[in-house]
Parts: C-alpha cells; sequence; structure tokens
C-alpha cells in the first residue's frame, strides 16, 4: 500500500518542514519513505512544492502525477494540484489565504484557517505545524503521538520555540476534528 | 542502527567521513551544493579539512594534491563543475592517485538546467579528460545506495589507484529517504608510502617519490598507459555491479535503466505485471565496467523482443547497450533529456506501444 | 685544503636540460641550499610547473609533484591542508603562473596558504618556444608578438608582486634577480626568508626572480644579462613588497 502527500505554498510558507515532519514519524512507524523536493529558482519566494511518499514496501518512482493527498497551503498551489488528487483522497485547504475551494465532489475537504490560527496560538510561522497536525489527524497517515514527537526532536536545538509549536500542533488537530 | 531520515547530498557527505575522509574541496553548484554546506560544518567538528575552492578548475587540483599525499579525499559536483573538474580527472588518472569525485547530474549541454539528468554518461564512461583513461563510476538509485557506493568508493580508488565517479542525478541528491551507515563498509586506508608525496622521512629508504603524469618517452608513456588498461580490465573482471529485476521468467522486453530511472522503472514494471504484461529490467549499478555480460544475457533470452535504453538523456547508455547485446535483439532508446523524469505512466505507454506494433 | 665547492644534498645528480645562460639551474640551487640549511629536504615536497621547469622533479631529491599549467598553488592548497607538516613549494614561470594560473594564484595567496612560491619571470614563454607572456615588456619581441609587444592590444606587462601585495590577507612578498651575484646573495635570502615564514606556519610566501632566457630573446647569455638589467629591472623593481610583520 502506497500513499503519496503533496505539500505546496509559497517559499517560505514551512512547506518543506511539514513534508519532513510526516515523512520522519512515517518512518518512525517503520515505513518506507521518501520525502521528494522542488528546487532551484522556484524555491525563491515562488511555489514550493514537495512529494511524501509512504509505503509498505521498497519505493520505486519518485515521480508521482496524480498524489493521494494535498496539503495546500496558498490559491495557486490548491489550483494547480487540487484537479490531479486522487478520489478520495483529503485536500487540506488553508482558508486564511484561499478563498475558493477544489471544485471536486469526490476528495475529502478539509478546511483550516492555518495562518489565523497560527496568529491566534502565537506566531504565523507556525501554520504549517497547525496544517501538518490537522492533516495527519484526517488523513490517518501517522500515529499523532509519534508525529508529535518528530515536531519535538525538530526544534530541539531550539528548545524555546516547543511550546509554541506544541500549541500550534494540539490546534491542528482541534481544527481537524471541528469537521 | 537506527535509521535516520537524510537528503542524499548530506547523506554523501556524512558516508565520506564514515568511510575515513576527512578532506573535502568543492565549489558550490546546484544541485549538489548542500554537500559543501553540510561538511563545512560537520568536518570541523570531526577534524577534518574544508576548502570552498575559487573554482571547479581549482578544486580539482586541490583534491589531486592531497591525494597525490596518500591522504582520502572526495568532492562533489554537477555537470558544468564537473567538466571543469574534468582536466585535473585526466592528471589524477594519469599520475595514478586515488580520488573520489561525486557527481550530481544535471541538464547540459552548457548551463542547461538544474534539474535532474543522466546526460553526463559519456564523459564519466568514456573520458570528459583528454587522454587513455577510464574511472570507475557507480551509479545509486537513491540514498542508502549513495552512501553505500560512497563508502565503497575510497577503498576502490585505492585498489585501483584513480578517480572513482559516484554519478547521482539531482533527484537523489536532493530527495530524503531513510538511510543507515553500514560500519563494516569502512576499510582502513592502504599503505601509500611507496608511491605518495608525503615526505622522504616516511621512507626508510633514501628515495623520493615523484606524482607525474608525464611521459615524453614513447615506450614509457605506452607502457604506462598499458599498465593504466590493466587496472581497467582487472575492473572488468572484479568490480562488475547490476541488479536484475523481474528476469526469473519469461518477458516480452528488457529495460536497461540505473539511476532516479530505474526507480520509475520499476514501478510501470510492476504496474505492468499487474496487468499481466511481463517486462524484465537490468540496473547497472557500475557504469564503467558497464555489465556487459548480465545485458547481454538477459537481451538474448528468448521471448525478448526488443531491448530498450531508458535514461534521462538523448540517449547515450543506448551505445553500449547495443555494443554488448551484439545486434541478438533490437536495441531502442526511450527517455527525457529536459530535467523532467519521465512518469511511470510514460514507460509503460512507450513498452506497450512498441509491443503492438 | 678544504673543500670549496659542493652540491646540496637537495640536488640530484642528474644534468638539467636548461639551455646556456639560462638562470633556472642558480634558482633551483638556491632552493636546495635553503631546503638543506633549514634541514627540512626529508619533509618538502616541490610542485614543478608546466613550462621549462616542468622536469624539476628531476634535478631536486625530494618529494615532487608535476602539475597541469598554472595548477600547483591549487595542488600547493591540497597539500598543505591535509599536510600542514610538509613544507611546500610551488616553482613557476611568468606562462604558467601569470597567465593560465593567475586564479590559482591570486586565490592561493588571498587564504593565505602556508606554501612558498618561487616564481621565475623571464618576460617570456620558454618551453613552448618564445611566445609572448603577460610579463613581456612593451615592444619585446616574441614569436607571437613578431612587431613587439603591442600595449594598445594587449596591455601593459602584469607585475605580480605589485598585484599579490595588495591583498589585503597577510603574506610575504619580494622581488629579487639572478643577474649579478650582489643580487643572487639576495635572492637567497628571500628564499630563505619565505621558507622560514612557512616553517613558523605564519603565511604565504612569494619570491619572484626576474630572469633571463637567451634562446628565446635571441641573444647571448651576457647581451641578455645586460637586456634584462637595463629594461626589465626599471619596470620591475627589486625589494620586499610585503611582510607578514
Amino acid at each position: 500500500m502506497q500513499k503519496e502527500v503533496m505539500f505546496a505554498g509559497f517559499g517560505g510558507q514551512g512547506i518543506l518542514l511539514s513534508a519532513k515532519l510526516l515523512a520522519h514519524a512515517a518512518m518512525n512507524q517503520g515505513a518506507e519513505v521518501m520525502w521528494i523536493p522542488s528546487y532551484g529558482p522556484e524555491m525563491r519566494g515562488g511555489t514550493a512544492y514537495c512529494t511524501v511518499i509512504v509505503s509498505d514496501r521498497l519505493i520505486g518512482s519518485p515521480i508521482v502525477k496524480n498524489p493521494t493527498h494535498l496539503v495546500a497551503m496558498n490559491r495557486p498551489s490548491l489550483e494547480k494540484f487540487a484537479p490531479v488528487v486522487k478520489s478520495d483522497g483529503v485536500v487540506m485547504i488553508n482558508s486564511s489565504l484561499i478563498p475558493v475551494r477544489s471544485g471536486r465532489d469526490d476528495v475529502d475537504e478539509l478546511i483550516v484557517p492555518a495562518n489565523d490560527a497560527a496568529i491566534e496560538v502565537g506566531s504565523v510561522r507556525c501554520a504549517n505545524i497547525i496544517a501538518v497536525a490537522a492533516f495527519a489527524a484526517r488523513s490517518k497517515m501517522v500515529d499523532l503521538e509519534i508525529l508529535r514527537e518528530c515536531v519535538k526532536s525538530q526544534f530541539a536545538s531550539k528548545a524555546k520555540l516547543i511550546p509554541l509549536n506544541m500549541a500550534a500542533f494540539d490546534k491542528g488537530l482541534e481544527l481537524a476534528e471541528g469537521k | 542502527m537506527a535509521k535516520v531520515l537524510m537528503k542524499g547530498n548530506e547523506a554523501i557527505g556524512e558516508a565520506a567521513i564514515r568511510a575515513g575522509c576527512l578532506n573535502y574541496f568543492a565549489y558550490p553548484i546546484t544541485p549538489q551544493s548542500e554537500v559543501a554546506e553540510y561538511l563545512a560544518k560537520r568536518l570541523p567538528e570531526a577534524g577534518g579539512t574544508f576548502v570552498q575552492g575559487e573554482s571547479e578548475v581549482a578544486v580539482g587540483y586541490m583534491i589531486f594534491g592531497a591525494a597525490a599525499c596518500g591522504e582520502r579525499v572526495m568532492t562533489t559536483s554537477s555537470s558544468p563543475g564537473v567538466s571543469l573538474m574534468s582536466e585535473a580527472i585526466s592528471y589524477i588518472a594519469g599520475a595514478r592517485c586515488p580520488a573520489v569525485f561525486v557527481n550530481i547530474m544535471r541538464g547540459g549541454p552548457g548551463l542547461g538546467g538544474i534539474l535532474p539528468s543522466q546526460g553526463d554518461y559519456f564523459q564519466a564512461t568514456k573520458g570528459g579528460g583528454h587522454g587513455d583513461y577510464h574511472m570507475l563510476v557507480m551509479a545509486p538509485d537513491g540514498v542508502q545506495e549513495a552512501v553505500e557506493m560512497t563508502m565503497q568508493a575510497f577503498p576502490l580508488a585505492e585498489k585501483y589507484r584513480g578517480p572513482v565517479m559516484i554519478m547521482g542525478d539531482g533527484m537523489i541528491g536532493q530527495m530524503m529517504e531513510p538511510v543507515e551507515f553500514p560500519e563494516d563498509l569502512y576499510v582502513p586506508p592502504t599503505n601509500k608510502d611507496e608511491w605518495a608525496t608525503n615526505g622522504m622521512d616516511t621512507r626508510k629508504s633514501d628515495t623520493k617519490n615523484i606524482v607525474k603524469s608525464l611521459y615524453l618517452d614513447p615506450t614509457v608513456l605506452n607502457d604506462h598507459n598499458l599498465l593504466l588498461k590493466s587496472q581497467y580490465d582487472r575492473m572488468k573482471e572484479e568490480e562488475v555491479r547490476f541488479e536484475n529485476y523481474n528476469t526469473d521468467g519469461d518477458y516480452q522486453a528488457l529495460i536497461v535503466s540505473y539511476g532516479t530511472m530505474s526507480r520509475v522503472c520499476k514501478t510501470a514494471i510492476d504496474e505492468m505485471k499487474a496487468q499481466g504484461l511481463e517486462i524484465g529490467m537490468v540496473r547497472p549499478k557500475t557504469l564503467f565496467p558497464f555489465p556487459e555480460k548480465a545485458i547481454h544475457d538477459a537481451a538474448s533470452k528468448p521471448g525478448c523482443k526488443v531491448v530498450v535504453s531508458i535514461e534521462m538523456s538523448m540517449g547515450q547508455m543506448v551505445e553500449d547497450v547495443e555494443r554488448v547485446v551484439k545486434g541478438k535483439t533490437p536495441v531502442q532508446w526511450y527517455g527525457q533529456c529536459g530535467g523532467e523524469v519521465p512518469t511511470p505512466q510514460k514507460v509503460m505507454e512507450h513498452i506497450q506501444s512498441l509491443l503492438n506494433s | 685544503m678544504g673543500k670549496t665547492f659542493s652540491k646540496p644534498e637537495a640536488l640530484s645528480d642528474a644534468h638539467t636540460h636548461y639551455c646556456p645562460g639560462c638562470t633556472h639551474g642558480i634558482a633551483h640551487r638556491l632552493v636546495a641550499e635553503v631546503i638543506d640549511e633549514l634541514g627540512i629536504r626529508g619533509r618538502t615536497v616541490g610542485i614543478a610547473p608546466v613550462g621549462c621547469a616542468v622536469m624539476a622533479y628531476n634535478y631536486f631529491s625530494c618529494d615532487f609533484q608535476e602539475a597541469a599549467h598554472g595548477r600547483a598553488p591549487a595542488m600547493a592548497t591540497g597539500m598543505k591542508r591535509v599536510r600542514p607538516d610538509l613544507m611546500v613549494f610551488t616553482y613557476q614561470g611568468d606562462g604558467d603562473l601569470a597567465s593560465i594560473g593567475m586564479g590559482e594564484i591570486i586565490h592561493a595567496a588571498n587564504r593565505g596558504e602556508k606554501f612558498t612560491t618561487i616564481f621565475i619571470n623571464n618576460a617570456i614563454y620558454g618551453m613552448t618556444g618564445g611566445q609572448m607572456a603577460p610579463t613581456t615588456m612593451p615592444g619585446q619581441r616574441a614569436t607571437t608578438a613578431p612587431m613587439g609587444r603591442d600595449v594598445e592590444k594587449t596591455g601593459m606587462p602584469i607585475r605580480m608582486c605589485e598585484l599579490l601585495s595588495s591583498l589585503a590577507t597577510p603574506g610575504y612578498v619580494e622581488r629579487q634577480t639572478l643577474l649579478k651575484p650582489k643580487y643572487i646573495n639576495k635572492a637567497k635570502k628571500a628564499i630563505k626568508k619565505a621558507f622560514e615564514y612557512q616553517e613558523a606556519n605564519k603565511c604565504f610566501s612569494f619570491v619572484e626572480l626576474v630572469s633571463t632566457c637567451p634562446t628565446n630573446w635571441g641573444m647571448t647569455p651576457q647581451d641578455a644579462l645586460k637586456w634584462a638589467e637595463e629594461t626589465l629591472l626599471p619596470y620591475y623593481p627589486l625589494g620586499e613588497f610585503k611582510s607578514p610583520e
């Protein structure tokens, strides 16, 4: 069984980190994982996207045309990738920045005002943590406690940021509940 | 040892340290600058040497100078940078110094692009620099294999006293996968006092060592180059590495592909199998020496109608595939060369249309 | 009667291939004497250039590497960084160092690499047969400047000591010459100082030696010495340009 998640947004929104945290948690659960970034000039302020593949066997192609799920942090990302998500996938929409919806009735839309919630928690910079927590809660791709530990270890060298990111993590879980 | 999630570029840097290479010289170039960034931080911690050279030309010779002293040394670069280093690679091969070069390939010619490519196959396997020489060239298909091949590269460079190249592509450099650093791949450095210019004090006898590639006497140069050839012949006997995929039973077509492209092909082969179409694959892990017999034998299997060399280039390895299949089976090329990695769907469609035509 | 003349231990028994009147032999000897005096032969590694001194590895009796054209400072960087205990010197001509190897020498000097460069400036390409060098004088004939160097098209000769001493990184830069015995003693002092700075791990050290090339200048050795003194020395003044003190 293989699942692919596309994380997409502006450069600077922490897209690559959200994706890495998911991949890290899946690896710690014993899955095969692959994290594939877009790289180069497009990272400099343009659209950044990153694919995470999680599988129970060796992963073949790093090239994914139709991902299982999408985490869209800005409008161009949603418009670009929502049409290619597989049926029944989760499409997380950062509604703080995206006024539209996916236009699909065969996917599970998860509406998360990630930026607004992040400001509420303490810093807009933790919107990516809210997003990955909310997405993980809805998609059930990884164990949430393992993911939480991965977030903690990510900030181990900047320990003062851990409480903020834990608050963001909880906020993400809460937002995923309120369907 | 627990697995860690690492980018290919960073994992290659760490693998070098685990292989006992504490000397790294490099010049930044996308998509492999993370190796330099990683080692700029890690090597001082490990008691090693990091120098950012002023150009890839200079870096090639920093490697040469360090290697000539008998120290384990590595550089990493990407295609245009490797072109600039090719002069030094020729000198290093001629002077018989062990050194490890990593090419995280991007599109070319010229500046080309920064996305993954396999357009440097000719450069790596057929020369690159001037003169009669080869390098042992290994092509990993992912981060774990990049680690293992990097660790193996140092003792191999010492065994054959010459440059060894790891050929990755932008995808392998940039992606993260879980990796382990196998401790049993560490091989202690060989004694180089016989030839290294590490100071006469290291020797009991009062003989000087000279590291050079200049042989003005044609018979001496001939003998020297035949000695190099004997090393390449020995590589062909002892170092050929490859993986067979789905070749136990019968198959209608054989794919030859390496690196990132081979991962895509594996997915395509699995999906075609699920649809009842059997396709085999040979994946060269060493590009030089080339797995000649493995490919020839797999292509000669009854029922195999066509051999397709699938590459992220306009068709380079296909020339070697044709050479080793020796007309037994028709050989074709398929691929993309702009930096986009062909999808499994495209590979499937191509193979299916070939078999239907 | 005591022995009045002997070959330095750091020179080999080989006969050099240099032309009559060429000053490479003197420069080799001075470097070898310094190596002997400092007692460092067993941990010295020289780097030969491409040019007339390409086979210097045959004439010294210490470890030697042979570089590609102009790349000796990069090789020396590689060696010195991985084996700081070795004494490393490059021996380069003006085509090698000031033309094709300009990038390598400037950056090695600017990084403050702790090796020594002996720079032989004879204002011409020697081994390839008298082509124009970056150091060729205005109006001086060369096979690739048959009417004499035209500075309108080729610029003025490059003065390496002046260029290198403009770098903010501390270093030792001195120009001497081998045209007369009185100069030769000063040249040896400069070479010794350069090796001593290296031994003390102090800085990059660079000694330029204004030299002759009677063959490619088309002169007798005597005329070459005279021409060099009258033409080269006014443009390439002698002295210490920079010291780390």
